[in-house]
């Protein structure tokens, strides 16, 4: 393989400078009996974060049992590189929220939350962290996580399967991977907002 | 029975209405601390076992029941009803000195109803935030989400250790206030986000060098407040909030609740349907005892016991994926039957899962049972007496391993199991050990009741037919169920609407984690997690 196939979405091979002393370094290497690829390092940092994402144990309710079994013998998370679940929020870049968060809780979520290294990320799973579950009803259950804490991935079910954890848990990997690890991320351009807003009001006045 | 129409007789004031082995004592409040302690204290027949306290919300007035039943007698259950007139200023006295495990039950009944019990030392709210606005159990209660809004700020630990009380001194009402721990004692927090606490369970406490001096423990962190919504669920509805209490056990609740509402309906349920819930019932037990046992041997450091158990938990949601279509939640049990036939497969399987759970038990007797270090951990430490559990009113397992009898499929057989012949599993000692190698002996019973009913499961229908919209009868009705961590009561008050007027379940594990309190007093900080562990007891179904 040569070094310009690798496909790198933002910059044609064209526009890189000074590419033959890193072909001839490769073509050395290789010949040397080396392995070796080259891409950008934003990607090397996004493959292995995705695939070593160490989540908090944080289980409150029926979800936990199935978060428990996703982590036992059988379906074994350990095989995605998931397996390091940590009981401090401070080593821990993922929390699985199994379960119901009523309003005693929502200030502890939001605690461990914050004592989260940054970049980090919140799983819903279960109905009852999406949005109230069959407690809809209820005067105590926050109705949703999302009311506290951001949330990356949704996982529906009441409980899901650790199968159907497995897949949320590839859509997080999916979107680890889509992030920019040398930059913050995307703020969402206010200046726009306000000139349609401006747009909005002048259509308001002319009707009027 | 003459015993108890002559006791009852002795209580003048009382009106007794009686059902079966039911008896309804209904008592002026001011007589209720003198009719407990006579219930209690008496030689010929003690009511020893206090299985729960019911708030209630007449409408007019506020009221309390007392369900108790004895250890001579336990297929006897008396309800001991008071009503209070004052709705703005509830107040009764408290049973605290004749039950331990009375202080919790009138915390929740407190927090609910806004119930004050005059000289129990602590009257703070058991499940709600101390800065709650309004008693969410009453019918007048304002839903308003803006009056108590999602709270920002952590609960202020001085407010949550400030324990208010009414005193009577002389015939005056004094209001008190304590506090839990002294100024200069070394307090410790453990949860409520903790690995090893079986759930969101905050305990406070209080140590001297590494000896554990006092626990509180501090409820709540799952309150969803399934007793309030079911009032406003129909039956069917109501089946799937059940599940949910405790979660390892859930057919078994969800087939109690079943029970109590077939009971008030007086519905005939097929003799297959029977046979098929006791089975399923009899998997749950050992799919949640060998995670009882896994947690049990992971809290002292056995992983390879935690993988163990789940490997073979998951022969059993096999079953059940195939049968009901759940994994964790079966969704099985209804009001006159199942959901639907069992699968042709399922025979089968169970059949095989009987022998090859048989090979394992062994294996896990291998594996932690001999292992020198966990017995060092486990005998001797965390004795329990039967007095006192059954103060304690810690059933199940617990209450078996320290030689108290109360398994309630033999005391008041239900469903399928009056067919099955099976040993109640009692061990004397009230060690943990003892309750440790209680739950590896329950699964083998179990799995002898699953062998005499797997071949004989009877034909015929699956269910009852049941009318479209389930409207129950006027009146009230109690069933008691064996749970796998205790015993699980259903109390429902109908008045003939398709929603229950109040439901309240009796919570096997509201016991345990008080019981928590008593055994763990001694011992080192390092065998707390190990006690909790060995108690089994799953905080959802604490909390509801």
């Amino acid at each position: 393989m040569e070094v310009k196939d690798i496909y790198i979405r933002d910059m044609k091979y064209e526009d890189f400078k000074e590419n033959e002393y890193l072909e001839e370094y490769v073509k050395e290497l290789r010949a040397n009996g080396v392995n070796i690829a080259i891409a950008k390092v934003n990607d090397l940092i996004n493959w292995g974060r995705s695939n070593s994402v160490w989540p908090l144990t944080f289980a409150t309710s029926c979800c936990g049992i199935e978060f428990m079994c996703l982590g036992a013998a059988r379906y074994d998370f350990a095989r995605f590189g998931w397996e390091v679940t940590r009981n401090s929020p401070r080593q821990a870049d993922v929390i699985f929220c199994c379960g119901t968060i009523v309003h005693k809780m929502a200030p502890v979520l939001k605690r461990l939350y914050e004592q989260m290294a940054e970049p980090k990320y919140v799983m819903a799973f279960g109905s009852c962290a999406i949005g109230g579950g069959p407690f809809k009803s209820s005067y105590h259950t926050v109705m949703g996580i999302d009311k506290v804490i951001p949330v990356d991935v949704y996982v529906p079910g009441c409980p899901p399967r650790p199968d159907a954890m497995i897949y949320g848990m590839m859509q997080l990997a999916r979107k680890i991977k889509m992030q920019d690890f040398f930059k913050l991320p995307a703020q969402p351009d206010m200046a726009k907002y306000k000139e349609k807003e401006t747009d909005l009001e002048k259509l308001g006045n002319e009707s009027n | 029975m003459k015993v108890i129409d002559e006791l009852l007789a002795q209580l003048p004031f009382a009106t007794v209405e009686q059902i079966g082995k039911e008896y309804k004592v209904s008592i002026p409040k001011e007589k209720l601390y003198e009719t407990a302690s006579f219930l209690k204290n008496n030689q010929r027949y003690s009511f020893d076992f206090l299985m729960d306290i019911i708030g209630m919300d007449y409408g007019d007035n506020l009221g309390v029941i007392y369900t108790l039943s004895s250890t001579q007698f336990p297929d006897t259950v008396l309800m001991l009803k008071a009503e209070i007139e004052d709705r703005d200023k509830p107040e009764i006295e408290t049973i605290t000195d004749l039950w331990n495990c009375a202080d919790l039950y009138e915390r929740e009944v407190h927090g609910f109803y806004g119930i004050v019990f005059l000289n129990n030392p602590d009257m703070r709210h058991l499940f709600l935030r101390q800065d709650w606005v309004g008693y969410p159990f009453r019918k007048d209660y304002n839903a308003d989400p803006s009056l108590n809004p999602i709270p920002c700020t952590d609960e202020n630990l001085e407010q949550m250790e400030d324990l208010p009380s009414v005193e009577m001194v002389n015939g005056e009402k004094k209001e008190d206030h304590h506090k839990m721990f002294e100024e200069e004692e070394y307090v410790v927090n453990f949860g409520p986000q903790h690995p090893a606490t079986h759930g969101v369970l905050h305990l406070r406490v209080s140590l001297d060098g590494e000896t554990i001096k006092k626990i509180d423990p501090n409820l709540g962190y799952i309150h969803r407040g399934i007793e309030k919504m079911s009032e406003a669920y129909t039956y069917p509805q109501i089946l799937h909030l059940t599940e949910r209490l405790d979660y390892l056990s859930g057919s078994i609740s969800r087939h109690g609740t079943c029970l109590a509402v077939e009971k008030g309906l007086q519905l005939e349920v097929p003799e297959r349907a029977h046979y098929i819930r006791t089975i399923i019932d009899e998997l749950t037990r050992i799919a949640s005892h060998l995670l009882g046992w896994g947690c049990m041997a992971m809290d002292m450091g056995s992983i390879t016991a935690f993988v163990y158990g789940m490997r073979d938990r998951e022969k059993i949601m096999d079953i059940f994926e195939e049968t009901c279509g759940g994994r964790l939640m079966t969704n099985y049990a209804t009001i006159g039957g199942v959901m639907k036939d069992i699968h042709p497969n399922f025979q089968k399987k169970v059949k095989e899962f009987i022998p090859y759970m048989r090979k394992m038990l062994k294996e896990h007797h291998l594996l932690f049972t001999g292992n020198p270090i966990a017995r060092g951990r486990m005998e001797g430490v965390g004795y329990l007496s039967k007095e006192q559990a059954i103060s304690l009113g810690a059933t199940g397992p617990t209450g078996r391993a320290s030689g108290w009898s109360n398994d309630v499929r033999k005391i008041e057989t239900y469903a399928a199991y009056s067919h099955a012949d099976f040993q109640e599993v009692l061990r004397t000692d009230g060690l943990t050990f003892d309750r440790y190698i209680i739950r590896l002996d329950e699964i083998e019973e179990s799995l002898n009741i699953i062998e005499q009913l797997i071949d004989n499961i009877p034909g015929g229908a699956y269910a009852a037919k049941t009318k479209a919209i389930i409207k129950l009868p006027e009146g009230e009705y109690f069933q008691r169920v064996e749970g796998a961590r205790g015993e699980f009561d259903v109390y429902i008050n109908s008045r003939g609407d398709k929603y229950p007027y109040r439901i309240k379940f009796r919570s096997p594990s509201l016991t345990l984690v008080n019981t928590l309190k008593y055994i763990a007093v001694g011992n080192k900080v390092a065998d707390l997690v190990m006690l909790g562990g060995s108690l089994d007891y799953v905080v959802p179904c604490i909390d509801r």
